[in-house]
């Protein structure tokens, strides 16, 4: 089968790769792009592990191809650092809470509650669960995800 | 949280600490097995079986070979004349266990033959290619009509469906249930489901030729794992070499992929290229053995007019699916806690494994003792109701009291400590309970079903083997051991190496807190990490709620021997005797005299650099390893059929409060209660995390997670639009209190709670369906009770 080469820009830089026109957004950034951040864990749209954002909005990576993120923005759980590295408050707020254990949910639960604050930077329980609702945790059983985000928005909101 | 029994004082353990790996999964920059690449690597997907059972008459892999990019196509039939069989828990000369379908497929699903190409694409377009000539065969679903004789067998060379049919009888149980006023008998059934993990089980290998070496990265959890990837491939296990230190994205008792891992190793020694599997989610959900217990439970109980229990009677009837590795044995662990935390004198246990055409159950959070757990809770419930008594009180007229441990149930297991009654109270009043009986008889007045409900349930850990040479008398194995090794540099930094994978445990937290601790060296100083298994430290690996006792006891008993060597440096440069010096933070002085110090860095530089103020003839340098036993191991069942499972017991309690709905049959929870003693907390965050993990995973056992198989022998839950896992709407917010009962056994007085919640909450959901459904006589006493079921009770169709 034949590659496309696709360019898009990918946590603020331009980036381009190869991909048949089968192969997924989640196959391409893990496999081309060497982004091994974003998980799979069901290619069918139900477990959120995949989780990216694209142009501002939460999408899964396993239900999109490769070539429709042409000339698209992403964000993935690698772009949530600062430019020095430095962690965001809302993953310095995941690690105090121990909002995960295995990890391996942890990145579509970033992206899902990173654009949350975005459009909502004051979210009650029921939004916060709301928000990661498409996204399943086998370790946590939610409660210390809901607490990492609660204390972020309390923590953005003190800042401002 | 409130703390009647002080944690004592310690300096880093017991404390809430940030946990050293999320460092690296909020960034992205974890190490699960699917982010290894090496240059060359080939991809794995499987031919499935599409029948439940069938003869393999011919495989024609010549147009699946045909395509650009495919390698080679993999047999069952190749494979058995090159591996040994894989290991079977029970003694089953006769059923032979090979990673991919050898003459005979015996479920749908099952891995008939590997296709290996240059992707996965590739390889899944392959896969359609491969044309395999069944002659389909009788098969067997349901685990009771595979024991009637004219059943179709399974294994036939094996004779029998019946794997494993043994009773015990420990004291006198025809007597009491005779003297007993009061009996009553059930059936509970707890339906086959699982952990699933959100990652599917991966594994690449890759054989080094020059050195005639295999190594291999994979999401495993396992014991014995090296040993076992080279028993079937007839290497020396120092052929073998395990990376530990690959994150595994959850397990809870389950990955153990040793058929996968077979088949990547098989292929990378013919090969000679690296190989990987990565299981798609139907892969893993159909074909990958991942699925758990599948039991069913006849319960009888002797008791009188004041609620005391005397004596059960249990049968347990576990569907083990089609090759039973370890999964009979998940017969045998609750046998640690047969009477549950309760005060009953005789028992009988009639463990019966079964083998039929489903996939192969493997080890689950719990290893049997979830369902054991959820039948006995029912039994208590329905003693309570059968007298009018309330469902508490029969529960603490029949808990062990405090003041009787160490506390020998009648099957031999010595419970450690515990302080039930005070759990419960505490528990309780926190709860506000009787304001939840106004709340739920409110909610009733107005015309809703509401219950409320309880469970008071033990977590068995330090997790041994006991119930190998139990149930399999050519077993004999009594070690379960755990290791640490600790070295310190010549700079000072120390570096402490455990020999085993970590699925979201906190191991390298767990590590550092630790030796901190002994030491009394920071732990963020501390580098806590995964040896290679070719570095050979002898471990049985996270599996039956262990790694707090016995990771925790081998680090905190080679960091007392690092401790030691560096009193006996000291004594010999102070010409004093060892207890005359003080060991502070890691410096030495002499007591009384507080100016003669010498530092951990002059001590540690002495080690590493001046052997003349070595004390003579001792060890350069400075490390010390310690393999820890696990405690009260080490002996093989009593004749009379006693035998002492696990070493640490911890308790906890529940209360949900729920309403279903009565037009739909939906369960919501509006509250959720549980209290927790698992004795020293080492980490309280870890603890709570792994705590509401566990009730959750039980809400999802409890109301939504099951393994469907159709009359045709098709699995229906390949994906996860089929099976249903609890989601932030379904788990609620849970209140825990803590208690601390310290366990004798262990170095701090830890026990273990990987598989706490989920020991739990799945009698108590059952509890407070039941509860709700009281008012209109209705009963269930089948998990999972999905919205399906009751809406069917609601409606008259039970089936
Ligand atoms: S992998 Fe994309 S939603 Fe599960
Ligand atoms: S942290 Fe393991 S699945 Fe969420």
């Amino acid at each position: 089968m034949s590659e496309h080469k696709i360019t898009l820009t990918v946590n603020g830089r331009e980036m381009s790769g190869y991909a048949e026109s089968r192969v997924t957004l989640v196959d391409f950034l893990r496999d081309e792009l060497g982004l091994t951040g974003t998980h799979i864990g069901c290619e069918h749209g139900v477990c959120g592990a995949c989780s990216i954002v694209l142009d501002g909005k939460p999408v899964r990576s396993c239900l999109m191809y490769a070539v429709m993120a042409e000339g698209h923005e992403i964000t993935t759980v690698e772009g949530l650092e600062g430019p020095q590295g430095e962690l965001s408050p809302l993953q310095d707020a995941f690690w105090e809470n121990h909002a995960m254990q295995c990890g391996y949910c942890t990145p579509g639960m970033l992206i899902a509650t990173h654009t949350l604050l975005v459009e909502n930077p004051d979210p009650d329980e029921e939004e916060i669960r709301e928000a990661i609702g498409g996204n399943l945790c086998r370790c946590t059983g939610y409660q210390q995800i809901v607490e990492a985000v609660q204390m972020t928005a309390k923590k953005l909101r003190e800042a401002t | 949280m409130s703390e009647a029994v002080p944690q004592k004082q310690f300096k880093y353990i017991t404390k809430r600490r940030r946990v050293i790996e999320d460092r690296r999964f909020i960034t992205g920059r974890g190490n699960f097995a699917a982010d290894y690449n090496f240059p060359g690597m080939l991809h794995v997907a499987m031919v499935t079986s599409p029948y439940a059972c069938a003869e393999i008459k011919n495989i024609d892999a010549s147009a699946a070979l045909a395509l650009p990019g495919v390698r080679y196509v993999l047999t069952g039939a190749e494979l058995f004349e090159h591996i040994n069989p894989l290991l079977s828990g029970l003694d089953l000369p006769n059923v032979k266990r090979i990673p991919l379908a050898h003459e005979r497929a015996r479920y749908a699903g099952e891995w008939v033959a590997a296709v290996v190409a240059e992707s996965r694409h590739i390889a899944e377009d392959a896969v359609e290619m491969v044309e395999v000539d069944y002659d389909p065969l009788d098969y067997v679903i349901d685990p009771e009509e595979a024991m009637k004789p004219e059943a179709p067998m399974v294994h036939p060379q094996h004779g029998s469906n019946i794997l494993c049919d043994k009773t015990w009888v420990w004291g006198d149980v025809d007597g009491d249930f005779e003297s007993a006023p009061h009996s009553l008998a059930f059936r509970a059934k707890w339906s086959r489901n699982s952990t699933v993990p959100i990652e599917t089980f991966v594994v690449t290998a890759k054989w080094d030729e020059g050195k005639e070496l295999l190594d291999v990265w994979a999401s495993i959890q396992m014991p014995k794992y090296p040993e076992q990837i080279a028993r079937a491939l007839s290497l020396p296990v120092n052929a073998v070499n395990v990376h530990f230190d690959v994150d595994v994205g959850g397990s809870y008792g389950l990955k153990r992929g040793i058929r996968q891992t077979v088949i990547v190793s098989y292929l990378t020694r013919k090969l000679r290229v690296p190989v990987r599997f990565n299981e798609d989610r139907l892969e893993n959900m159909s074909g990958g053995e991942m699925h758990g217990p599948d039991r069913i439970f006849d319960m009888e109980v002797a008791y009188d007019g004041d609620g005391i229990m005397h004596s059960i009677r249990i049968k347990a009837t576990d569907d083990a699916g089609c090759y039973p590795g370890r999964a009979p044995l998940q017969l045998g662990k609750p046998v640690s806690a047969i009477v549950g935390p309760y005060r009953i004198k005789s028992a009988s246990y009639n463990a019966i494994s079964v083998t039929t055409n489903k996939t192969s159950q493997e080890a689950v959070r719990g290893f049997g003792q979830a369902p054991t757990n959820f039948a006995i809770e029912t039994m208590v419930d329905k003693v309570a109701r059968s007298l009018g008594m309330d469902r508490d009180e029969v529960r603490r007229r029949n808990l062990i009291r405090a003041d009787e441990f160490p506390y020998r149930i009648p099957s031999g297991s010595e419970y450690d400590s515990g302080d039930y009654h005070t759990v419960l109270e505490k528990l309780q009043e926190t709860a506000a309970w009787q304001e939840l009986i106004a709340k739920r008889d409110a909610l009733r007045a107005e015309g809703k079903l509401a219950g409320l409900g309880l469970s008071t349930c033990l977590e068995p850990s330090g997790g041994n083997s006991s119930f190998e040479p139990f149930l399999n008398p050519k077993n004999d194995t009594t070690t379960w051991m755990e290791s640490c090794l600790i070295k310190v540099d010549m700079l000072g930094s120390i570096t402490a190496l455990m020999g085993t994978s970590t699925s979201g445990q906190g191991h390298e937290t767990l590590l550092c807190a630790v030796i901190g601790e002994v030491l009394e060296r920071d732990p963020d100083t501390i580098r806590g990490t995964h040896s290679e298994s070719i570095g050979a430290l002898p471990s049985n690996s996270p599996v039956g709620s262990r790694m707090a006792i016995m990771l925790g006891g081998a680090a905190a008993s080679a960091a007392e021997k690092i401790k030691t060597q560096l009193m006996e440096i000291a004594a010999h440069n102070f010409q004093l005797p060892v207890d005359r010096l003080i060991y502070d933070g890691g410096d030495i002085s002499v007591e009384g005299d507080s100016d003669k110090v010498m530092t951990w860095t002059q001590l540690v530089d002495i080690a590493h650099r001046n052997y003349h103020k070595m004390p003579l003839g001792s060890e350069p340098g400075l490390q010390a390893q310690h393999t820890w036993e696990v405690p009260t191991g080490g002996a093989l069942p009593a004749e009379d059929g006693t035998v002492q499972m696990y070493p640490c017991y911890a308790f906890e309690a529940h209360i949900p409060l729920i309403t279903i709905d009565r037009e739909t049959g939906q369960v919501e929870i509006l509250d959720y209660h549980m209290g927790h003693d698992c004795g020293t907390v080492l980490n309280p965050d870890i603890v709570r995390g792994m705590t509401f993990g566990g009730i959750a995973h039980g809400i999802g056992a409890a109301l939504y997670e099951k393994f469907e198989y159709d009359e045709g022998g098709q699995h229906l839950s390949g994906s996860f639009m089929d099976y249903l896992l609890p989601s932030s709407h379904e788990i609620p917010h849970v209140e825990m209190i803590k208690h601390y009962t310290p366990s004798p056994l262990t170095t701090f007085g830890q026990k273990g709670s990987g598989e706490s919640g989920y020991l739990g909450a799945p009698a108590a959901i059952a509890s407070a369906v039941n509860d709700a459904l009281a008012p209109l006589d209705l009963e269930l006493t089948t998990l999972p009770m999905r919205v399906r079921d009751i809406e069917g009770l609601l409606n008259g169709q039970n089936d």
